[in-house]
């Protein structure tokens, strides 16, 4: 019982981070039909944008409190973040709109690979590691020689993803942003001729969703530490694949497909075999896409005749 | 007789091969309803799609202009600018809802310009300042009056697809009022319409002329609301005017029986001297 509150812990924390990702995903897709696979890339990038900045904070500037530090951090990726993915949607995708639909997708492909080699490059190929910050944690029961332990790290992931979630969900919901949105989702020629500059919505989404990789890159570089130019990939994958889950295009779905494959993944890990824990994910995800192709929560589309 | 709010010079269509519209020239004028008829085929929806910038004409020019002597070029500004400040909004043959959204929110959806820039970007919105609350309040209170005026007003937030079609269609108009365009394109409001329904659209455009100065530019084949309501008639056929004037004058003008009725094969060269092809 105490190994499954453990790893009941681990998945959720670790479901949150694929959560945060997966919301770019849903929202690029919803709005414009594209699957972003440079959004994993964009993501391994907001990671380190996290440690350069947390290393100039602390080496250089000497800023004590590591909370404090966190939370510069966190603006400083999400600010860069941002700018990247709003240059990539505008040399990248915005000329081939209206383009036939495997356009965008190859230019995805082919940001992605920009993105990681450059950091490869810029960077070098081996492991960025920090110090490692937060490591207080809570026993929380000590039963039969066996500490279920909640970290502080996981505490703050969780409580910055929940907080996230509820403002990002709020702006879709009630904000005139939010409502574009929406509306361009559904239709964006009928938007534009209410007078909804869908270019301009359509760039706010890709920001919008940069800006939440960013905070699941930051959160990512807090909880292991360490960092690779080839980070982007896996989570990049995992997250999208969270997102097909949940219903690609609900973001509801994105935050429930992103804890399910961290869940999933975690539990395979304890109780079955670490090697064998993508294949579960993936072959759940094989087997809800077959009694559910839309999803768990996406809407099927019914066409009223 | 009032000023043009509309002009279309020698407009001019083509795709690829096909000519849709031929140098075609009319103007709607301010506080009239300008009806804009003509046979299957003729080009009318082309003329609609091109004053909306749906498509960017291949010659020709579109003038709006506006009450306080302003001008837009139509053919010249990007889609969503003709909305924001040529002030032109329309309605589709086929509707065109976000079927997803609420009643309430396709009305506001319409009012997003305001909204936003009252939001400063969402941003002032997030941080609750009270003037995009103010802003907010305004834009709820207008589509509450439309909603009124379209009876629609229990349905408020149920999902717009759900409504059926006759609503759908006032809703539809309902959204483009929203907008406050000086000149509202309808493109066949009336189809599919039963006949009371017809009577509360006659009413409603009526009411919006006439109480919100909006002038009104439709597409029609019912010809009970075209010669009911309209003020100016212009005929297409085969996307040239053969007609235009006042509804009692075209509706006697050979040419235009000729486009409706067909004539008989001996008359043709005749007609279509007359029409000029």
């Amino acid at each position: 019982m105490e190994v499954f509150f453990q790893q009941l812990i681990n998945g959720v924390t670790l479901g949150s981070i694929y959560g945060l990702i997966a919301i770019g995903y849903t929202m690029v897709f919803g709005i414009i039909g594209m699957v972003n696979f440079s959004h994993g890339d964009v993501f391994m990038v907001s990671t380190f944008i996290a440690l350069i900045a947390l290393m100039i904070l602390t080496t250089w500037l000497g800023v004590g409190s590591i909370l404090i530090a966190l939370m510069i951090v966190l603006i400083v990726a999400m600010v860069f973040t941002s700018l990247v993915s709003w240059t990539i949607e505008r040399v990248a995708y915005r000329p081939l709109r209206g383009s036939f639909r495997l356009a965008p997708l190859i230019s995805a492909i082919g940001m992605s690979i920009v993105l990681s080699n450059f950091v490869q490059v810029a960077q070098g190929p081996r492991n960025k590691a920090i110090d490692p910050i937060l490591n207080n944690v809570f026993v929380l029961s000590a039963a039969g020689g066996y500490q279920v332990t909640l970290s502080y790290k996981q505490i703050l992931i969780v409580v910055v993803t929940a907080a996230l979630l509820a403002v990002f969900w709020w702006v879709v919901a009630k904000t005139p942003l939010g409502r574009a949105q929406r509306a361009c989702e559904q239709d964006r020629k009928m938007a534009a001729l209410l007078g909804v500059d869908v270019d301009r919505t359509i760039s706010i989404t890709f920001v919008m969703g940069a800006a939440l990789a960013a905070v699941a890159g930051t959160l990512y570089l807090v909880y292991y530490g360490v960092v690779n130019f080839s980070d982007g990939f896996t989570p990049g994958v995992k997250a999208f694949t969270a997102a097909v889950l949940g219903g690609i295009g609900s973001l509801p779905g994105a935050v429930l497909g992103g804890l399910l494959i961290g869940l999933i993944e975690v539990f395979w890990s304890a109780y079955f075999s670490v090697e064998y824990k993508d294949v579960a994910a993936f072959s759940i995800l094989a087997i809800v896409l077959i009694f559910m192709p839309q999803g768990i929560l996406g809407r099927p589309d019914v066409e009223k005749v | 007789m009032s000023e043009a709010i509309l002009s279309v010079e020698h407009l001019t269509m083509r795709f690829g091969g096909l000519i849709a519209v031929n140098d075609l020239s009319f103007e709607a004028r301010r506080g009239e309803i300008t009806a804009v008829i003509g046979p299957n085929g003729a080009g009318k929806t082309t003329v609609f799609n091109c004053i909306t910038g749906f498509y960017k004409p291949s010659q020709g020019r579109i003038t709006m202009r506006h009450a306080d002597g302003r001008t837009h070029l139509l053919e010249r500004l990007p889609d969503f600018r003709i909305a924001q400040v040529a002030k032109v909004a329309r309605t589709f043959q086929n509707i065109r809802l976000f079927s997803g959204m609420t009643v309430l929110e396709n009305l506001l959806v319409a009012q997003h310009n305001p909204l936003m820039s009252a939001s400063g970007w969402s941003i002032g919105g997030i941080l609750g300042l009270p003037s995009y609350g103010r802003a907010e309040r305004q834009a709820i209170e207008k589509a509450a009056y439309w909603l009124d005026k379209c009876g629609l007003t229990d349905r408020a937030d149920d999902p717009a697809g759900d409504l059926s079609y006759g609503p759908q269609r006032a809703l539809e108009i309902a959204r483009a009022m929203c907008t406050e365009p000086e000149l509202l394109c309808l493109d066949e409001p009336a189809a599919g319409l039963n006949p009371r329904e017809s009577l509360v659209l006659n009413d409603l455009l009526r009411f919006i002329r006439k109480e919100h100065g909006t002038s009104l530019l439709l597409i029609e084949h019912d010809m009970s609301v075209v010669m009911e309501i309209s003020d100016h008639v212009v005929v297409l056929d085969y996307g040239i005017k053969i007609s235009d004037g006042a509804p009692a004058a075209v509706r006697e003008d050979p040419k235009v029986i000729a486009a409706y009725l067909g004539v008989d094969d001996s008359e043709v060269e005749k007609v279509e001297a007359e029409v000029g092809l």
